[in-house]
């Protein structure tokens, strides 16, 4: 009894930890975002009632819930600038991860058929840029992307255009610039899944008369779904609520979620309704974090 | 006494017609030649100019220590590696530059290599679905491997729901489903323990002679290889040193390595003193004039060994030991009991001769009131016949 408890306890304490960190930064702001989202925008500091005040009493606290209302949900349903923002951030997330996929899956899929002595050179090289902070290589896009850039003057020395070409606010410059920004992110569980496949599984399907190519479609890839559906959703999921690369790469016609909760926060100091979009935003993600989580926990016991 | 080692009788009451091979149209052409067969890997070489024939429906085997080349070789047979000179004749048809999904030989596979995302059938219907079958032929296969190898009821389980017995019995009907010429098996039993080993080595010999197919298994078990095979390839440093039945490797052996490696021994070193009438004398440093059968290979030099099996080595307290007058004269050296080790079946004694040289000595227990033991220091006489003794080069 004592030596399981000299065991438990501390184990305990540890498990406390992380959950401390998950209330003190995630639940207790999200709750802050709830409240803002619930409550009305007026002209003052800060931009909106009620606000807290304990010191006020019960009676107070009470006053100021009755007063928390929806309206700013109601607000998000009823114009399309919200409901097209969301669609759009979600097209582009899903054009993004297809993108991404076809991209990262062949470059995951040679790095693990790299000599043992290569890979973690290919793996450096997959993580190196982001060593450069990311605003900053997503300016260098501008750069290279711009009427005089880099691209624009080979494209017209190799003859392929006869004038240069409008790259910059264009939704082709901001997916180059996703899927440049998230390669990382899809090669490397791509890549973990891959380099995990026992290469005997190869033989055995070679010996039994599979091609190379019977092979790949029905050893290998099957086996590295798992890595496909956690690259898939570790950029999906960021990428509904990107800011940065469509506000700098992107035209201004049809922002993203995250543009327009900017907008809404910075431009109209509209707190509310901010807050409201943020919530929804939540929301629509929890979803496919839920299958992420489940994913990674049926691996889990597959590999027990 | 070659004529007698021929002679078959182990393999627990198998008849000899039972081993037949199947009719074969030019069943004098072996299955599988190989010819001066060579693998490099950088400036090792793992296999060096091996040739060996193997006839259809023989069940052979590939013993040797680790790194000796014999899974090398296998992967060469099963298209993975790729000889640096040398043919494969299967059918007397070259196969050393086709590749494993266009060869009619399967392998099972040392840790099984099964489909984890499979299930038990479709793992079994792979290489059948691959080879275009139509399906209900494919589905009359893999029922008939479900029967054979008894998986009934694990059909659509994936491999990890499976005990390694079954996991092996799968990976076994995956191979057999083709049907190939020939099956090779890479240390199919290794991942077993000891007792399920034995079963499976039992219905691996069945398999074979019920489907009539031709195996090759790769092991270092050598227990294992007797067991089951019809002959035996020693393999050492890349080249085969020994092929033979069973019997004859372990009582015949061509070399003192293959005598050291297959089996317990006592070398005695010395050199050839006198050669009359079927039999050498032959004088040790250890242990004496030792008599011994005349060698049946030729030896380069007089400088020799003599290798006896323990079990060859009797004892007997030191009055009773039988007398030379004998036919032929039987070897007697003194001793000591230095140890023993009781195994249940037998007992390994330990002797310590006069001279100061080892001899193991191995007694089967066949009475279980132990009047015929030996006490540890107590004096004794080893003794063995002349043609119990095999005259080997040092």
């Amino acid at each position: 009894m004592s030596g399981r408890r000299l065991f438990t306890t501390p184990a305990r304490r540890a498990a406390v930890a992380p959950l401390l960190w998950m209330l003190l930064f995630f639940l207790l702001p999200f709750g802050f975002v709830l409240k803002i989202s619930l409550s009305q925008t007026v002209i003052a500091q800060p931009p909106y009632v009620p606000v807290f005040d304990p010191a006020q009493g019960m009676a107070a606290l009470k006053a100021a819930f009755a007063t928390l209302s929806l309206e700013n949900f109601r607000l998000l349903a009823a114009d399309h600038l919200y409901i097209l923002s969301y669609l759009r951030s979600i097209v582009v997330a899903l054009i993004s991860t297809a993108i991404l996929l076809a991209v990262g899956y062949p470059v995951a899929y040679g790095m693990s058929r790299l000599p043992a002595r290569w890979q973690p050179i290919a793996m450096i090289l997959v993580i190196v840029p982001f060593w450069t902070s990311f605003l900053i290589r997503v300016y260098a896009w501008i750069n290279i992307l711009q009427h005089d850039g880099i691209l624009n003057k080979t494209l017209l020395a190799l003859h392929v255009v006869s004038a240069p070409v409008v790259w910059l606010s264009t939704d082709t410059a901001m997916y180059i610039g996703i899927v440049y920004s998230y390669l990382p992110f899809m090669i490397l569980p791509l890549y973990a899944t891959l380099a995990k496949i026992d290469t005997t599984l190869l033989e055995a399907s070679a010996d039994l008369g599979g091609s190379r190519l019977a092979t790949f479609w029905l050893v290998t890839f099957p086996l590295s779904l798992p890595g496909v559906g956690a690259g898939a959703l570790l950029c999906f999921i960021p990428i509904v609520g990107e800011f940065v690369i469509p506000d700098l790469l992107a035209g201004s016609r049809s922002p993203m979620i995250g543009q327009t909760l900017w907008l809404e926060f910075f431009t109209n100091r509209d707190w509310p309704v901010a807050s409201a979009i943020a919530i929804v935003l939540l929301v629509l993600l929890l979803a496919p974090l839920l299958v992420y989580e489940r994913m990674q926990r049926r691996q889990l016991e597959g590999r027990r | 006494m070659d004529a007698m080692l021929h002679r078959e009788t182990k393999r627990g009451g198998m008849t000899d017609d039972a081993r037949q091979a199947p009719d074969v149209a030019g069943a004098d052409i072996p299955l599988l030649q190989l010819d001066a067969l060579v693998k490099r890997f950088g400036r090792f070489t793992a296999v060096d100019r091996l040739a060996l024939d193997i006839k259809a429906g023989e069940f052979f085997a590939l013993l040797g220590p680790s790194g000796c080349g014999k899974t090398t070789l296998l992967r060469m047979l099963a298209g993975f590696e790729t000889p640096d000179a040398g043919r494969i004749l299967l059918d007397g048809q070259d196969i050393a530059g086709i590749p494993p999904h266009q060869r009619p030989v399967n392998m099972m596979f040392q840790n099984y290599a099964l489909f984890p995302h499979l299930s038990v059938q479709d793992n079994i219907a792979f290489g059948l679905k691959r080879a275009g079958l139509p399906r209900e032929e494919i589905k009359a296969r893999v029922t008939e491997m479900i029967a054979l190898l008894k998986l009934e009821s694990m059909e659509r389980r994936k491999p990890d729901q499976l005990s390694g017995g079954q996991r092996q019995r799968v990976a076994l009907a995956r191979a057999l489903a083709r049907r190939p010429r020939l099956l090779l098996l890479d240390e199919p039993l290794a991942a077993l323990d000891k007792k399920l080993r034995e079963n499976t080595q039992a219905e691996l010999m069945r398999l074979q002679r019920q489907l009539g197919m031709t195996f090759i298994v790769v092991t270092h078990d050598q227990e294992e290889a007797m067991m089951m095979a019809d002959r035996i390839g020693v393999m050492n440093a890349g080249h085969l040193v020994q092929v033979a039945t069973p019997r004859q490797l372990y009582e015949a052996p061509n070399s003192r390595w293959v005598a050291e490696f297959v089996g317990g021994v006592n070398i005695i070193d010395g050199k050839i003193a006198s050669r009359d009438a079927g039999r050498v004398t032959i004088a040790t440093p250890d242990a004496g004039g030792i008599i011994a059968a005349a060698p049946l290979q030729a030896l380069t030099t007089d400088q020799v060994c003599v290798a006896i099996r323990p079990e060859k080595v009797r004892l007997s307290a030191h009055e009773s030991a039988p007398d030379d007058d004998d036919a032929g004269g039987i070897n007697r050296l003194a001793g000591v009991i230095a140890g023993i080790s009781y195994l249940g079946g037998q007992t390994r004694y330990q002797i310590r001769l006069d001279s100061g040289a080892q001899l193991r000595a191995s007694v089967a227990n066949i009475a279980r009131l132990d009047l015929d033991a030996f006490d540890p220091a107590q004096r004794v006489v080893a003794w063995f016949a002349p043609d119990d003794c095999v005259v080997l080069d040092r």
